[in-house]
């Protein structure tokens, strides 16, 4: 039971978008439609788990002092596995994606992780925890990327939902995504606040 | 090549795809250090003498060693690697022979290693500059001026974004909306503002 745990605290007390706020910039970049958001979620997951792996082999051998610049190398190699394999498999999502690929390798997220938890715990934990995150990047992701596919181009995953809809262009853009994730987190902290208020 | 095009891209990467505010990047630092004026510019600073760098070391890389030998895919490992290897360089040449500028900005160095906008103007700079591997004219100055402009682009957004916050801790935000998600919605108007610079006809 406590291993599972590992898996569902990413999902929500933990999820590192919404409740940690980690890795910011890949999430606003792309979310302007859902494709773009569930690749992206599939790519970090993908990072996630293949560094978490390989950091928590290496725990007992990396010294102290070096494991950052360790950790960097194993993230950026999986970054670079995950680049290629889309440019070769899924070329027009690796166009859209663009450079928020290569960038999975400054997000916090992954490098949080590694230090945070990998580094330190067995391998079952370890690749059940990076799951865990990915997944819950993921939906944060999607649930981000619905709102503004729907509101800002009228279609969910490039389907025209209605015709009598004219969407503010301004969702897709810049300024929407702030507003998207601003008040998500809100609401989220609403709930928080108000489950806490109910157990006092 | 004349100056015109170089002073274009001054302008647009400060303003019209403003790092932070159109292009996403260096968002963690946007919010997590933007609380107060002094340290927001003296972080401002370091970003951009860090984009300063990383463009010229990032271009010498690519050009010197990547492109020739067709490395192009070792872009992502050695960029990090380099970025973060020159950051702690920096930090200790600064902490012994510039006690001084090490108090203005130094601190937040160690921060800017895992920072989207030093690595993101990097992969940029290749992705503009180099056409399947070779460099089109002028590409060392145009990358340095790109990670300029980053940085300047940077540092004017935490300045603004910095004086508002300062100001809205008189205000009453509603208690779940206080702190990190307001600060998203005053990005969101913000960004909305910069829109305006993309109809610039230039």
């Amino acid at each position: 039971m406590k291993t599972l745990g590992e898996f569902i605290k990413g999902l929500w007390r933990e999820n590192p978008t919404f409740r940690l706020v980690l890795g910011l910039c890949p999430t606003l970049a792309v979310s302007t439609s859902v494709v773009n958001g569930i690749g992206m979620g599939i790519a970090a997951t993908f990072v996630l788990v293949g560094s978490s792996i390989f950091v928590s082999l290496t725990r007992g051998i990396v010294p102290e002092k070096v494991r950052i610049p360790c950790f960097i190398v194993i993230i950026a190699t999986f970054v670079t596995i995950i680049d290629l394999l889309m440019k070769a498999y899924a070329p027009v999502l690796s166009r859209s994606l663009g450079m928020f690929v290569p960038l999975i390798v400054v997000n916090c997220i992954v490098l949080g992780r590694a230090e945070a938890f990998s580094s330190k715990e067995p391998l079952a934990r370890s690749i059940l925890d990076a799951l865990g995150m990915g997944i819950g990047f993921t939906w944060a992701l999607v649930l981000i990327s619905a709102i503004r596919e729907v509101l800002g181009n009228g279609t969910f995953l490039g389907k025209i939902l209605t015709a009598n809809f004219e969407p503010p262009l301004f969702m897709i853009l810049a300024p929407g995504a702030l507003l998207t994730i601003g008040l998500l987190i809100g609401i989220m902290n609403y709930f928080v606040m108000k489950s806490k208020a109910r157990v006092k | 090549m004349d100056i015109s095009a170089y002073i274009l891209i001054l302008i647009s990467t400060i303003f019209i795809n403003n790092f932070i505010l159109a292009r996403f990047l260096g968002l963690c630092s946007f919010i997590g250090v933007s609380k107060n004026t002094v340290p927001a510019v003296s972080m401002g600073l370091a970003v951009t003498f860090v984009t300063t760098m990383a463009s010229i070391i990032t271009w010498l890389i690519y050009y010197l060693v990547l492109a020739p030998y067709h490395l192009e895919y070792l872009r992502t490992l050695s960029f990090i690697l380099v970025i973060a290897s020159f950051v702690q360089f920096a930090e200790i040449v600064i902490q012994k022979k510039f006690p001084g500028l090490y108090k203005i900005f130094g601190i937040y160095l160690a921060l800017i290693t895992a920072n989207c906008a030093v690595f993101g103007v990097a992969v940029l700079n290749t992705d503009t500059f180099f056409l399947n591997g070779v460099a089109v004219a002028g590409s060392f100055i145009k990358s340095v001026l790109q990670g300029l402009g980053a940085g300047l682009g940077f540092t004017l957004a935490m300045l603004l974004m910095s004086g508002i916050r300062e100001r809205l801790e008189y205000a009453e935000v509603p208690r779940s909306l206080k702190d990190v998600p307001i600060t998203f919605i005053i990005a969101s108007l913000m960004s909305m503002a910069f829109l305006g610079f993309s109809g610039f006809k230039i």
